[in-house]
């Protein structure tokens, strides 16, 4: 070490350059095999034409697109128009992801506060018990919710038992009862980062807010609120984007009018009746959809961070 | 009513700890006000219940005669000047400053003139437009204190708002400071555990030490006649030695030192017995051997300005004695025998 000292930069540099490839090499796999390759498949699929039982033939085709975007009537003889169909479906998806993510927001954000406030010794403790549900399987906990909310299911019943109501509540297949899945699905998303971001906050700042004649509701619009906001941020993109693609809460909760693109897409690809390119489009667009919302956040990102 | 602030028998408590004991204090208005203590002496916990962010567990807090004790923080007429400053990391420093403005409902421009004027005061107009992480430590310590100040509070309170500069900048401060004090007329209260800062910059100081109020004074009554024991080791240095009082008249004492030697000092005690006598070192000088006490140089300590001598008297009791490093000053030789001379209230018995 010490015969190397006069050149120690340059022999550093050297061994990091050589270093480069292998120590890159795990990253560059992991990326390639898990997010490039798939995305180029679908890309590559989405441009080509239909097998009738499934798969594709390899030849070029904007017949999925076509599908998607352009209306030629039943017959495909009339002229063309926007087709709304599958608009619409990308249309309630939205909505009921953003209710959903709202439902998450207006629940993850007291919890992630009363959590963070909390002594630090018993911060564990309540993280550990928002995971708790997230070690069973996603499937069963949806179809669990399914037998709660049924026409004669436990919730009902209290309910019916308790004299609210004098008929039992139809919760099952409908759009309600898809948020209540999507949100129950992917609360911790939203409290983990808000969590992070309420904990890393510096409560003297309210201190320094209220000393400075703030009431409550000032120092949390104010203060708190502008200064957890990447959290939030983060916490909403999390909830929102899986919801979107979501299909097992729309699909056991929300009956046969209430599918989402998740849905959707899924159909595609079941071997009876699928439409591989129809179906790889739909991906493409949902991904682009994300894609675009995540530039914004990176560019509202780039701002707070450039004040 | 000529008093800012009043605290009457103030007790707080946090579950089994209990962080200040029956504590009253007065403090006049216009008056630059320091709590002084070591750490953990219940300074913070003082000026946070002033502030309003801590309940009182008993007793009253009255503001120009009113009790505010249960007040919410956001009503009451005082600001503070945190430690680590707590600027608001989001927003301008112009912002900073005009926060407590715009809360009082003022409208912008009246509010932006305002701000720009008390940052022209602590001298950062040019920074206006900056983040507070685009400053230095110091400067926005000064933002700190320009946004404490644009309400014009009844009271300022500051807790240890120099402990995170540098010595330097620390000195430049204290003297702004003070200087920022006598130009608002704004009452202060500085929390310290800095003796010198707490020495230099007040009116008057309360040395605390584990929960109570020790003494209330000016520097020079806290320095020059502490009341005990903690004071006087507290409060700048000191040679503490056990004595017998050999007889008290008001307030003055006999006193036989150790090695036999008696003297007369000023007495915060008046009970008879063993006693601690406090002794400044800069009020002992070295005479030629004669008259008086008698003790042998140990050491002679080489600080610059001055020459700490460690003497012994007779009988091993060890003192320090210091004096100027003046030209003409003879720096007396290790083992050397000499005189001691005890300057007028050089000396003072205190109680325990
Ligand atoms: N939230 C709290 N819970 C329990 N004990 C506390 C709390 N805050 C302060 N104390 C205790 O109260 C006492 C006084 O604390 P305080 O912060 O007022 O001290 P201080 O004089 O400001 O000290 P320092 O110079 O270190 O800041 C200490 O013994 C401290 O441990
Ligand atoms: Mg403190």
């Amino acid at each position: 070490m010490a015969g190397a000292a006069p050149d120690s930069g340059t022999s550093a540099e050297t061994t990091y350059r050589s270093a480069r490839v292998p120590l890159l090499l795990p990253t560059w796999l992991v990326i390639g095999i898990f997010l490039i390759l798939p995305v180029a498949l679908m890309a590559v699929y989405s441009f080509l034409t239909k097998e009738m039982r499934g798969g594709v033939i390899w030849e070029f085709s904007l017949a999925a697109y076509d599908q998607f975007f352009i209306n030629r009537g039943l017959f495909g003889d009339e002229p063309p128009s926007l087709e709304w169909t599958y608009i619409s479906v990308f249309g309630r998806s939205i909505a009921q992801a953003a209710t959903a993510t709202t439902l998450c927001l207006l629940i993850g954000f007291p919890t992630a506060w009363f959590i963070a406030t909390r002594p630090p010794a018993t911060r564990g403790v309540w993280l550990f018990l928002i995971t708790v549900p997230y070690w069973v399987n996603l499937l069963i906990r949806t179809v669990s919710l399914r037998f709660l909310i049924r026409e004669n299911g436990p919730l009902n019943d209290a309910l019916l038992g308790t004299g609210l109501i004098s008929e039992p509540l139809a919760m099952i297949n409908t759009n309600f009862a898809v948020q209540l899945g999507l949100f129950y699905s992917y609360l911790p998303f939203m409290v983990l980062p808000i969590y992070a971001a309420v904990e890393r906050y510096n409560f003297t700042l309210s201190e320094a807010a209220a000393d400075l004649y703030a009431s409550r509701w000032v120092i949390l619009r104010e203060i708190v609120l502008p200064i957890v906001k990447p959290g939030i941020i983060a916490g909403c993109l999390l909830v929102f984007i899986p919801s979107m693609g979501a299909f097992l809460a729309p699909n056991l909760l929300g009956g046969a009018k209430n599918f989402m693109i998740g849905s959707l897409i899924e159909e595609q690809f079941k071997r009876s009746l699928g439409n591989w390119p129809f179906g790889a489009a739909v991906s493409m667009i949902l991904m682009s959809l994300v894609l675009i919302l995540l530039m914004l956040y990176a560019r509202s990102m780039a701002k707070t961070e450039a004040r | 009513m000529n008093n800012a602030i009043d605290i009457r028998m103030v007790t707080k408590t946090y579950g089994t700890v209990t962080a200040l004991k029956a504590v009253s204090l007065s403090i006049m208005d216009n008056e630059f006000f320091t709590l002084l203590g070591p750490s953990g002496c219940g300074k913070t916990t003082l000026l946070r219940m002033i502030a309003g962010f801590e309940d009182v567990t008993q007793g009253d807090i009255l503001l120009f005669g009113q009790n505010i004790a249960t007040l919410d923080p956001n009503l009451r007429p005082v600001n503070t000047v945190f430690q680590q400053y707590a600027l608001f990391p989001h927003m301008s420093v112009i912002d900073n400053v005009a926060f407590g403005l715009k809360m009082k409902g003022l409208d912008l421009p009246t509010r932006t003139a305002r701000a720009g004027e008390m940052l022209e005061m602590v001298h950062l107009s040019s920074f206006a437009d900056r983040l507070p992480a685009q400053l230095s430590g110091g400067q926005q310590q000064r933002v700190a204190l320009a946004r404490a100040l644009a309400p014009q509070p009844k009271v300022l309170l500051l807790d240890e708002p120099l402990s995170a500069l540098d010595l330097k900048l620390r000195q430049a401060m204290r003297m702004e400071l003070k200087q920022l004090q006598q130009d608002t007329g704004i009452t202060f209260i500085f929390v310290t555990h800095d003796q010198e800062e707490a020495l230099t910059m007040s009116n008057r100081i309360a040395v605390m030490s584990a929960g109570h109020v020790q003494q209330i004074g000016t520097p020079r009554d806290i320095y020059e006649t502490p009341v005990n024991r903690f004071v006087a080791d507290f409060i700048g240095e000191t040679n503490l030695l056990e004595v017998d009082v050999a007889s008290i008249a008001g307030d003055r004492a006999q006193v036989i030192l150790p090695g036999g030697h008696a003297i007369t000092c000023s007495t915060a005690t008046h009970d008879a017995g063993r006693h601690h006598l406090s002794i400044r070192p800069e009020r002992l000088t070295l005479v030629p051997l004669g008259a008086g006490m008698e003790a042998v140089v140990d050491q002679v300590i080489y600080l610059g300005t001055d020459l700490q001598v460690l003497v012994r008297l007779d009988g091993g009791t060890p003192l320090q004695v210091r004096i100027q490093n003046a030209a003409r000053t003879q720096v007396p030789a290790p083992g050397s025998r000499i005189g001691l001379h005890l300057e007028e209230g050089a000396a003072r018995l205190l109680a325990d």
